[in-house]
């Protein structure tokens, strides 16, 4: 007989508003103390101690308006976020610092998160939603400079960009983009050419968020359907739909792969995490503990396989840490 | 015989002289009349003349000087001579006692002539005499005189009466009186000699008609029950004992055995076919008792009906009876006049009826049946009263079972409760002195045993059909996905669809969505948002009002009715003016249902409720408040405001005592203050102008009454407002103008708005402002109490005029 699913390893309460971005870092090594980064509606970002489960630092850079997006650069000194306030910043924390140092004025209204990608070292290309409503902008950071727009082709009625992923195949090769849309399509770009090199239709909804697996060639997307589209990459650089998953309930915020490949976990509008086997889209494990839409899942990134944990955060103000599926 | 006789003359004449002379006379004398008694035969083979002159001799004996009377002999003189005579002269002296005769001695006589079995020896002299010919004035004399001595003995006594003359001991004593002498016409009638048995009916029935039935049948019904269980000459002289009942005091005998016999078997033993030789004794049996009277039990029903089933010849009557109850139980003008207490007694006898009748009788007279159902459900569900309703859709139903036998049936819904059940049992015969066998218990315990396994295999198969297996696919091809073992996941079940956010998003819901999911959640949400957000449900309170009250029930949610009461009451109260004004105006205009009329009048008094308590109050007390209840089931709001108007009338009267200590109860402002008068004069303004689909003073009684309610009670809570002293006027005159409603219902109402206006209404302005109407409603009240046939209406007219008094009292202690 199934085992009943695992309760959170525990629960991180305390930020007086809905969750929205959940980022850790635990990589680093020595005696750091693994930490979880979560931008909520209130526009502060918490900096979780996860050995004392207490906040170590309240960071207020977003004037006060919901932060949707924290990335790290590097290790986890320097900080990236994103705001409704329509400003990316990046943050100095070494040595206890809490000072903005840079900051974008992305001009765009919409939620769709950025992506980041380190291309070498100390250089990072930067994806996000422009001023012009189906643009895409690529900056390079920390220099800010441009490196190319996406305009979809006159006509293509793709909506806003919802969501991004910056991916290259191997260190060194031409970065790419996936940028899922509103009238439901998944592009793929190619940077260099601005231009799309394929696109496929994977939701009637707009698409809420996606994942890839570069390896596999393998991504997933969720919307507000009912439905979890897997898509596969050929080598002739085409999108085509690899299989569908039915869902009980419809609303997918989330969905992100564990950096291993093996699991994913999705975040739904009905209030559950969900976990599937990556390969076949096994469903393994429907985790119930928040009392609203959970907004963002997100896998930790520690260097130890059994130590890694899964973090969800919730419009109930609250993150649940679970660990699960750590033994393979 | 004759010189026997003759020396008997002449020795009563001796003695009665003797007596003159002294006690040795006179014992001598007393000895000489006992001789010659003897040598006569007895006191039994006395003639009438030598009865007179032993009646003579006793009174003789009576008035002598009690010097002349020698001790104990005299006393043994009025105990053995005819108890006829001694019983009259002992009443006589007792009545006008002599210097020497005083009434205590007479009186210790007499509990000795009642111990030593006089009474039934009197009982037999009669019945003797009168298979001669008797005197009808001497029997009616002495008749009374049986029937009434413990009345002659206690007016006599008073305080010191002895208890064997109290009526709960004497008439026992008779009735016992009454089987001895029974026994001996028994053993006469089988002796072949005749017997007249009338004398005993009369006492027996003059007993009963004095209200003595309880102590004497008590005595007689038993006995007789046990003697005519296996003997037909018992029996014969049973029914005889009843038939010569006279007809005045018929009513009476025939109450008392319906009443004190264990069953309809034994009763039809007891009175034999004596509804078919008299006359009156069935006028009692079909119209007195079924129709004119309503008190008796049901035990009493089930005999009698019971008692006219039991024969072929009865059973004529038997359909006479149902046909004439269904009559009356179809008239709707008993179904508007008669008390409910009546029609519940009514049905019952009709239930009980249908019970008996069998299969061909039905037949006989299934067209009648229909049709009398067929009108009396009509006017039973016409009524205003929830029991009345109730009962005439069981009575219906179990008409329609009985002439259906294969048909269609009628069924109603109705809430089962004991009385209904208590009804239905009425239908199912017991059958008399069958023991109802224990079988059933053990036959429930095997089939709780046969159960269980079967419970289990379900529990076994639900496990089973737990643990979600991985889809088809895992075996196709080996993978490392399958090293993953998925959790439980069977409690993934679909989400309830989320409720809308905003007030605006629920009207589009309600008004368009063809998703039930999504409109039940609303239905569902609505209150709370409504209460959360009042800026917003200002804006467009009027057209979510509209909404509700058209608002039907698409899917079958629980509770339907009353969420959407409780959101009509949050928009009501949110936006209390123009809501109120929409509504009130709607309530008199065309094409809604009754149902929906009501709505309004139950939501108007919900909200005015929560407007008129203190806020602090609502919040402590929300929890246990829920104002859905209250209204809702049936028409039970009337019992809703009785109670509020007792506790108000509690209150007032505890203040009264203890002066004004509650003065830390929560205080704030009353919403309703400034909001009364949209609530109540829309309401009140065009009750008498009937439109064509709602005519409320004429078939539209039921709205009719529950707005008299419904303004009674927006009167009620109405206290300390503003418009308070306007209302009550209003609303006086308005009760004035319907206070001749044929309904019970709608009286009731009125009633109840006299009660809250004389409560609400500050004491000074209702003297000022109406005095005369207060006196025209003081005169009808006064009226009502006496004459109204409806005991709620009596009751409540009684209390009205206490609340009157009260008032005059508190303005007289107030010195002016």
């Amino acid at each position: 007989m199934a085992l009943p699913p695992p309760d959170p390893q525990f629960v991180l309460r305390g930020t007086s508003a809905a969750i929205h971005t959940l980022h850790f870092s635990c990589g680093s090594q020595g005696p750091d103390v693994p930490t979880l980064f979560s931008g909520s509606e209130n526009g502060f970002i918490h900096v979780w101690n996860l050995k004392t489960h207490r906040v170590d630092t309240a960071l207020d850079g977003h004037g006060r308006k919901s932060v949707y997006c924290v990335e790290t650069m590097g290790g986890k000194d320097r900080l990236l976020s994103q705001g409704r306030d329509q400003r990316i910043c990046l943050w100095d924390l070494a040595e206890g610092r809490t000072s903005v140092t840079d900051s974008v004025f992305t001009e765009n209204v919409g939620f769709c998160r950025c992506s980041l990608l380190k291309v070498a070292q100390g250089r990072w290309l930067m994806a996000m939603a422009a001023k012009a409503l189906e643009e895409v902008q690529v900056l390079e950071l920390p220099s800010k400079t441009s490196v190319c727009t996406l305009k979809p082709e006159v006509g293509a009625k793709l909506g806003m960009p919802m969501c991004l992923k910056l991916w290259q195949l191997n260190c060194g090769s031409q970065p790419l983009l996936l940028a899922g849309y509103e009238d439901g399509s998944v592009v793929l770009w190619n940077l260099s050419m601005a231009k799309a090199l394929s696109q496929l239709v994977c939701h009637q909804e707009p698409v809420m968020s996606l994942d890839f697996d570069s390896e596999k060639a393998k991504g997933i997307s969720g919307s507000s359907e009912k439905v979890l589209s897997i898509w596969s990459l050929n080598e002739q650089q085409n999108l085509q739909v690899y299989k569908t998953h039915r869902l009980v309930n419809a609303g997918i915020s989330d969905i992100t792969i564990r950096p291993d490949k093996k699991i994913l976990a999705t975040a739904g509008w009905d209030h559950r995490i969900r976990i599937f086997g990556w390969k076949k889209l096994k469903p393994l494990a429907v985790l119930d503990y928040h009392t609203a839409t959970v907004h963002c899942v997100s896998f930790s990134d520690h260097r130890n396989p059994s130590e890694r944990l899964l973090a969800a955060g919730s419009k109930d103000h609250r993150i649940s840490i679970w660990s699960i599926y750590t033994q393979t | 015989m004759s010189s026997a006789m003759a020396g008997l003359e002449r020795a009563l004449r001796e003695a009665a002289a003797g007596l003159g002379r002294g006690a040795e006379g006179a014992a001598a004398a007393l000895g000489a009349v006992r001789a010659a008694v003897a040598a006569a035969g007895g006191p039994a083979a006395l003639g009438e003349r030598e009865r007179a002159l032993f009646g003579a001799f006793l009174r003789s004996v009576a008035r002598a000087p009690s010097a002349a009377r020698p001790e104990g002999g005299w006393r043994s003189c009025f105990l053995e001579a005819p108890p006829g005579p001694a019983l009259c002269v002992l009443l006589e002296a007792l009545g006008s006692p002599g210097p020497s005769f005083p009434p205590r001695e007479v009186v210790e006589v007499l509990e000795q002539f009642l111990q030593e079995g006089r009474i039934s020896a009197l009982l037999w002299e009669v019945c003797q005499q009168q298979a001669q010919a008797a005197s009808p004035e001497l029997q009616e004399a002495l008749l009374n005189k049986i029937v009434c001595l413990p009345d002659h003995v206690s007016n006599k006594l008073q305080g010191k009466n002895p208890p064997v003359f109290f009526p709960q001991n004497y008439f026992p004593l008779l009735g016992g009186a009454i089987i001895q002498v029974l026994q001996k016409i028994s053993d006469s009638l089988r002796g072949g000699s005749d017997c007249s048995i009338s004398f005993v009916s009369h006492v027996l029935g003059k007993a009963c008609v004095h209200g003595r039935q309880k102590e004497i049948l008590s005595v007689l019904v038993p006995r007789l029950t046990d003697l005519t269980q296996s003997d037909c000459i018992w029996q014969r002289i049973c029914w005889r004992l009843v038939e010569c009942v006279p007809d005045r005091w018929m009513e009476a005998v025939v109450l008392g055995f319906v009443q004190r016999a264990p069953g309809a078997d034994v009763l039809s033993r007891l009175l034999g076919n004596l509804v078919v030789k008299n006359k009156k004794a069935q006028f009692v049996v079909t119209q007195k008792l079924l129709l004119l009277q309503y008190g008796h039990t049901t035990a009493v029903l089930q005999n009698l009906l019971g008692y006219l089933s039991l024969d072929s010849l009865r059973r004529a009557l038997l359909i006479k009876v149902l046909q004439e109850l269904l009559e009356t139980w179809g008239s709707s003008s008993a179904v508007k006049h008669s008390p409910p207490e009546q029609q519940q007694y009514i049905s019952k006898a009709i239930l009980i009826c249908l019970s008996h009748l069998k299969e061909p009788e039905i037949e006989s007279c299934r067209q009648e049946l229909l049709a009398s159902m067929m009108e009396g459900v009509k006017c039973h569900l016409d009524s205003n009263l929830p029991q009345i309703r109730r009962l005439g859709m069981i009575v219906a139903e179990s008409i329609s079972a009985k002439i259906n036998t294969d048909g269609p049936v009628l069924k109603f819904q109705y809430e089962e409760d004991d009385e209904a059940r208590e009804l239905k049992s009425l239908l199912v015969q017991t059958p008399p002195f069958c023991v109802v066998p224990n079988l059933p218990d053990d036959d429930r315990n095997e089939k709780a045993d046969a159960a269980l396994p079967l419970v289990l295999e379900s529990k076994n198969k639900s496990h089973a059909a737990a643990p979600v297996m991985p889809d088809e696919e895992s075996d196709a091809e080996l993978d490392s996905d399958d090293d993953l073992i998925p959790y439980d996941m069977s409690e993934d079940k679909e989400l309830k669809t989320k409720a809308p956010v905003y007030i605006r998003d629920c009207i589009e819901v309600l008004t368009g969505s063809e998703d039930v999911d999504k409109w039940e959640a609303t239905v569902k949400a609505l209150e709370s948002l409504v209460r959360k957000n009042p800026a917003a449900t200002r804006e467009v309170s009027v057209e979510l009002a509209k909404i509700l009250l058209h608002l039907e029930e698409k899917t079958c949610i629980e509770g339907f009715v009353e969420l959407r009461q409780r959101a009509q009451v949050a928009v009501l109260t949110t936006d209390p003016i123009p809501v109120a004004k929409y509504l009130t105006s709607q309530f008199y205009s065309l094409n809604y249902s009754l149902r929906q009329r009501m709505d309004i009048l139950d939501v108007l008094v919900l909200a005015a409720q929560e407007l008129s308590c203190p806020k602090s109050w609502k919040t402590k007390h929300s929890a246990a408040q829920k104002p859905c209840t209250q209204l809702l089931p049936g028409s039970d709001g009337s019992k809703d405001w009785r109670r509020i108007v007792d506790e108000r009338i509690k209150s007032k009267t505890r203040r009264f005592a203890t002066g004004p200590s509650q003065a830390e109860l929560a205080s704030g402002p009353n919403e309703f203050n400034s909001v009364a008068g949209h609530f109540f004069f829309p309401l009140i303004q065009h009750f008498d102008r009937p439109l064509t689909t709602f005519d409320l003073l004429g078939e539209d009684h039921l709205v009719l009454g529950r707005l008299v309610h419904t303004l009674a009670i927006l009167m009620y809570l109405a206290v300390h407002t503003v418009a308070v002293a306007a209302m009550g006027k209003a609303l006086l005159e308005f009760v004035w103008a319907l206070r001749f409603h044929t309904d019970s219902y709608v009286r009731q109402g009125l009633l109840s708005c006299v009660s809250s206006m004389l409560i609400s209404v500050p004491a000074e302005q209702l003297l000022e402002d109406m005095t005369e109407e207060l006196l025209e409603t003081q005169s009808w009240l006064g009226d009502v109490v006496e004459k109204d046939p409806d005991g709620d209406c009596r009751r409540l007219a009684l209390q009205n005029l206490l609340l009157m008094e009260n008032l005059k009292k508190k303005l007289r202690t107030v010195p002016s």
